[in-house]
C-alpha cells in the first residue's frame, strides 16, 4: 500500500469520526484525541475501522505510539509497509 | 383499536414533529416495531408501537408539530374491526384522551393554580398553555391571557412567558444552527429546562470516593489482549455493570420521583451520558442492564454512540433511563458531579482515571485511580445508604471478573 493511501484511509476515517475538525488546522503533534475531540469510544471506532481497512491489527499495547496525527499515522505506515 | 400516540421523551418535551412513516395503512405491526420518525429538540427519534396489530389509519399529516399525547395513527387489534368512516362515528370530536393542552405531566411538587381566564380560549374552552409555562406565569404574576403563544396551536410555552417578562418576543428555535441532525438551540433549551427544573425541585446531596482501577484496567488489557478491535472493550462497560450489580442492593437510588413519590424501577436501565459534537448531550437507555453480560453492554454502548453521533435514536431509550451515569473518559479532569435528569432519582459521575500514589500494604505505590461520585435526591435517600451505594460499586470494579 502506497504512503498517500494509507494518509487519505487515516485522514477519511477521522473525517467520518470528527467531521467538522480539519486536518490543516490541527496540530499534528499534538494528542490526537484533544486536536480532534474524540473519545475512548471513537478512537475505538478509529482503530477498528483502520484496521479492517489496512489490514492490520493495531492492538491496545500499541495506542501509545498512535497519540498524535503524526505518530498515528508513522504508526500506520510501518505497519502497512 | 388503540391510538399510537406522540410519546413523551422526557420531562422537557412538549411537542414533536411528525417527519417519516415508515409503515403504511394496512401494514401489520408488531409491539416494538418501529412505526414513525420524529423530529425533537433532541433529535430524530425513531417511535415504537406497543402492540400487535394492523396500522388502520394516519391521524396527523407528515410535517406537523403537535403536543405530546396527541394520536398519530390508530392501530387495530388483531381481533377489530376495520375503523368505520369517519362520519358515521356519532361521539363528539374531543375523545376520552389524555389532557393535551397539558401536555407534559408535572411532579405534584410544584403544585401550581392556574388563575381563572377570560379572554381568548381555545375551542376546547381552556388556555392552552404548557406546564412550564403555566408555572412561570403563577410565579411572576403574569396574567397568561395577555400572551400569544407560539407553540403547536398557539399554545402558550415556556419561551412565550419568559419572552414577555423581558419584553423581547420568543425566538422560533428553527432559527437556531443545526448540527447533525440536532437543533442545537432546542437542545440547548430543552438541557436548560430539565437542569433547571432539576435544581429547582430536587434537594441533591453529594458524595465522592476514590477507586483503585488497577484490577478493573487489567481486567480490561487481559480481555482485550490478541482480539481485533471490533471485539474490545472499553473500561466504561464495567463502570455501567459495576452500577448496576450495585443498584441490586440499592434500589433507592433507581427509578423515578414523580407526584410526591418514588416509585422504584423495575428493571436498572442506565442512561449513559453522550456528549455531542458542537455542544449538548443526551442520556438514552442501557436497557436491563443487570442481566446483560460485558460484551452486550459494550455492543449497546457502541450503537448507541454511533447512533447518538448520527442524530438518531429511539423513543423508549430516551423516555426511560432509570438512573445515569456520567463518564467523563480518559480525558479531562478528575471529578464530575452530576445534575440529577428528572424525574430520576440519582446520576453517578466518573472521573478521569488518574495516576497517583495509594497505599497498598503499607507501601507507597503509584496506582491508576477513579473519582466516583453520586448527586442523589434527598427526597428518596441519605448520604448513609449514598455512600454504601458508592463504595459498593467500588468493591464491583475490584473483582471485575465476576462483572
Amino acid at each position: 500500500m502506497s504512503e498517500d493511501r494509507t494518509e487519505a484511509a487515516l485522514r477519511q476515517e477521522l473525517h467520518r469520526i470528527a467531521p467538522d475538525m480539519e486536518i490543516e488546522d490541527i496540530d499534528r503533534e499534538g494528542d490526537l484525541r484533544e486536536e480532534f475531540d474524540i473519545d475512548s469510544m471513537d478512537f475505538l471506532n478509529l482503530v477498528s475501522a483502520l484496521s479492517k481497512s489496512l489490514g492490520i491489527t493495531m492492538p491496545e499495547e500499541d495506542y501509545d505510539q498512535m497519540g498524535s496525527y503524526d505518530a498515528m499515522l508513522a504508526y500506520l505506515k510501518a505497519h502497512t509497509s | 383499536m388503540a391510538e399510537f400516540v406522540m410519546p413523551s421523551l422526557g420531562a422537557d418535551m412538549e411537542a414533536g414533529t411528525l417527519v417519516e412513516w415508515l409503515k403504511k395503512p394496512g401494514d401489520a405491526v408488531k409491539r416494538g416495531d418501529i412505526i414513525a420518525v420524529v423530529e425533537t429538540q433532541k433529535g430524530a427519534i425513531e417511535i415504537e408501537v406497543f402492540e400487535d396489530g394492523v396500522l388502520d389509519a394516519y391521524l396527523v399529516e407528515l410535517g406537523a408539530k403537535v403536543p405530546v399525547g396527541t394520536a398519530l395513527a390508530v392501530i387495530r387489534g388483531d381481533g377489530d374491526v376495520p375503523a368505520a368512516p369517519k362520519a358515521a362515528t356519532p361521539e363528539p370530536v374531543a375523545p376520552a384522551k389524555p389532557d393535551v393542552e397539558t401536555v407534559v405531566p408535572e411532579a405534584a411538587s410544584a403544585p401550581v393554580t392556574l388563575p381563572p381566564v377570560g379572554a381568548p380560549v381555545a375551542p376546547s374552552g381552556r388556555l392552552r398553555i404548557t406546564p412550564a409555562a403555566r408555572r412561570l406565569v403563577a410565579e411572576k404574576g403574569i396574567d397568561p391571557a395577555t400572551l400569544t403563544g407560539t407553540g403547536p396551536d398557539g399554545a402558550i410555552c415556556l419561551a412565550d412567558v419568559e419572552g414577555a417578562k423581558s419584553g423581547v418576543p420568543a425566538k422560533p428555535a428553527s432559527e437556531q444552527p443545526r448540527t447533525g441532525g440536532f437543533d442545537m438551540g432546542a437542545m440547548r433549551d430543552a438541557i436548560a429546562a430539565a437542569m433547571a427544573r432539576s435544581k429547582r425541585e430536587i434537594p441533591h446531596y453529594y458524595l465522592s470516593h476514590r477507586s483503585d482501577l488497577t484490577a478493573a484496567e487489567a481486567f480490561v488489557a487481559g480481555r482485550n489482549a490478541g482480539k481485533p478491535p471490533e471485539d474490545r472493550i472499553l473500561i466504561a462497560a464495567l463502570f455501567v455493570k459495576a452500577v448496576a450489580k450495585a443498584l441490586k442492593k440499592y434500589k433507592e437510588f433507581n427509578g423515578h420521583y414523580e407526584n410526591g413519590a418514588f416509585r422504584p424501577g423495575e428493571s436498572v436501565h442506565i442512561g449513559m451520558a453522550i456528549n455531542i459534537r458542537g455542544g449538548g448531550l443526551v442520556a438514552p437507555a442501557i436497557h436491563d442492564a443487570q442481566d446483560l453480560d460485558l460484551d452486550t453492554v459494550m455492543d449497546k454502548t457502541r450503537d448507541l454512540v454511533a447512533r447518538v453521533r448520527a442524530g438518531r435514536f429511539r423513543a423508549k431509550e430516551l423516555s426511560d433511563p432509570t438512573i445515569t451515569v456520567s463518564s467523563l473518559g480518559e480525558r479531562g479532569v478528575e471529578a464530575l458531579f452530576g445534575v440529577i435528569y428528572p424525574p430520576q432519582v440519582a446520576i453517578v459521575g466518573i472521573g478521569a482515571p488518574v495516576v497517583r500514589p495509594w497505599v497498598v500494604e503499607g507501601q507507597v505505590v503509584p496506582r491508576s485511580t477513579v473519582t466516583l461520585t453520586l448527586a442523589a435526591d434527598h427526597r428518596v435517600s441519605d448520604g448513609h445508604r449514598g455512600g454504601l451505594f458508592l463504595s459498593s460499586i467500588d468493591k464491583h470494579l475490584q473483582e471485575p471478573e465476576k462483572l
